[in-house]
């Protein structure tokens, strides 16, 4: 049942995942490449529209991978779970436990996770670095360097430090995924 | 009814006018929710910035839904929660569909070349971002380095670990970490009572 299982793996990917789209990343990647519903590619495919249209990028994802595998129903059964836990919780929060936020112990839990967060982040980031610029995927793949790759990520993040030097503001992910694009056009066409 | 209803077709027009995800959608949520209409005050929506920030979930969904219910109960809730979904859900489906077709087009493929480098790029600023906004304690560098090394490595051994583990185990770390200060606390202060 594909349905089950999309609205089971949005479940748990709504329930553990701190810090919004970005938090959810490490999660989203490990289930998809288990269940082999995505390869790393499609999945950076997949990030980049989520990013570039309007909405959550949580739910984009979950739309996104749900209609891919399952079609409208799968799209419904995805969307659904990623939002219910949030939907669950925040309302206890509003309702009964309004206080809850507020306890030291609460407190303490969610400062141990957020580092946690950011480290999950930042890992998935160079794994995936790893793979779009050298094609390292284990130990044992061997390593061949994709030069138009690296050449890419130079000019995109050169590009960034550039643009933040003198505007003192980060580029929008938007103008950054067309000048990607545009770069990727004239290296690979 | 009527309040449901623009609740619904407030939510509607955020869900389509917000890129970027939960942290754009916060600024556009103020001016319509505070500044415009008058339904919360200010410090009640900086508690619901915290809140919607330290509960699991995307952002933007929390917020939808604790909007929905400070306005009209649990009904109001599901119809901003519903609200700010739609448009996404919409806009994702139609282009599923047309998705595998677009990127067999020659150019389209090239380009998505060059995109997986800019979406790397873009994980990897937002983790940079984390990072510079993280406070600089011992616990949290040591955290954030350990999750860090063990993910690539995990991944690099194809070690199946999900992120799930480290989550959990971090929120045991930090209560422990709290228990141990208060108990030591309350140590020191008994030894002074005696005193």
């Amino acid at each position: 049942m594909i349905y089950l299982k999309l609205l089971l793996t949005f479940l748990k990917i709504g329930a553990v995942s701190f810090g919004g789209g970005y938090g959810m990343i490490s999660l989203i990647r490990e289930e998809v490449l288990a269940y082999g519903w995505l390869t790393e590619e499609q999945l950076l495919h997949f990030i980049a529209v989520s990013e570039s249209t309007p909405g959550p990028i949580a739910v984009n994802m979950a739309t996104f991978i749900g209609s891919a595998q399952g079609g409208f129903f799968g799209a419904l059964a995805a969307t659904f779970g990623v939002v219910l836990p949030s939907f669950i919780v925040i309302i206890l929060i509003a309702s009964l436990l309004a206080k809850v936020m507020r306890y030291a112990a609460v407190q303490a839990a969610l400062n141990g996770i957020r580092p946690v967060i950011t480290g999950l982040v930042l890992g998935t980031a160079l794994i995936l670095l790893l793979s779009t610029i050298a094609d390292v995927k284990t130990i044992c793949s061997p390593v061949s360097f994709d030069w138009k790759a690296i050449t890419i990520f130079s000019i995109l993040t050169g590009s960034m430090a550039v643009y933040y030097k003198f505007r003192r503001k980060t580029v929008s992910p938007i103008l950054l995924l067309l000048l990607s694009g545009s770069i990727g056009i004239i290296f690979y066409l | 009814m009527k309040k449901i209803l623009r609740l619904f077709f407030i939510m509607i027009k955020i869900g389509l006018f917000t890129f970027g995800g939960g942290y754009a959608m916060i600024a556009l949520l103020e001016n319509e929710f505070v500044s415009k209409r008058h339904w919360i005050q200010s410090n009640e929506f900086a508690d619901m910035v915290a809140i919607a920030e330290s509960t699991p979930g995307p952002i933007a969904i929390n917020f939808a839904t604790f909007i929905g219910y400070t306005q009209s109960g649990v009904l109001g809730s599901a119809v901003a929660t519903a609200g700010v979904c739609i448009p996404s859900f919409v806009i994702i489906y139609l282009i599923s569909l047309f998705f595998d077709a677009f990127q067999q087009i020659r150019w389209v493929t090239a380009a998505f070349k060059g995109i997986q480098v800019g979406v790397v790029v873009l994980i990897l600023s937002a983790g940079f971002k984390m990072l510079f906004q993280m406070p600089k304690t011992v616990y949290n560098i040591i955290c954030m380095s350990i999750t860090m090394i063990c993910l690539v490595v995990c991944s690099l051994y194809a070690v199946n670990f999900s992120s799930i583990f480290y989550i959990i185990t971090s929120a045991v770390l930090g209560l422990t970490v709290y228990f141990v200060k208060w108990l030591c606390k309350r140590m020191t202060h008994e030894k002074g009572n005696k005193k």
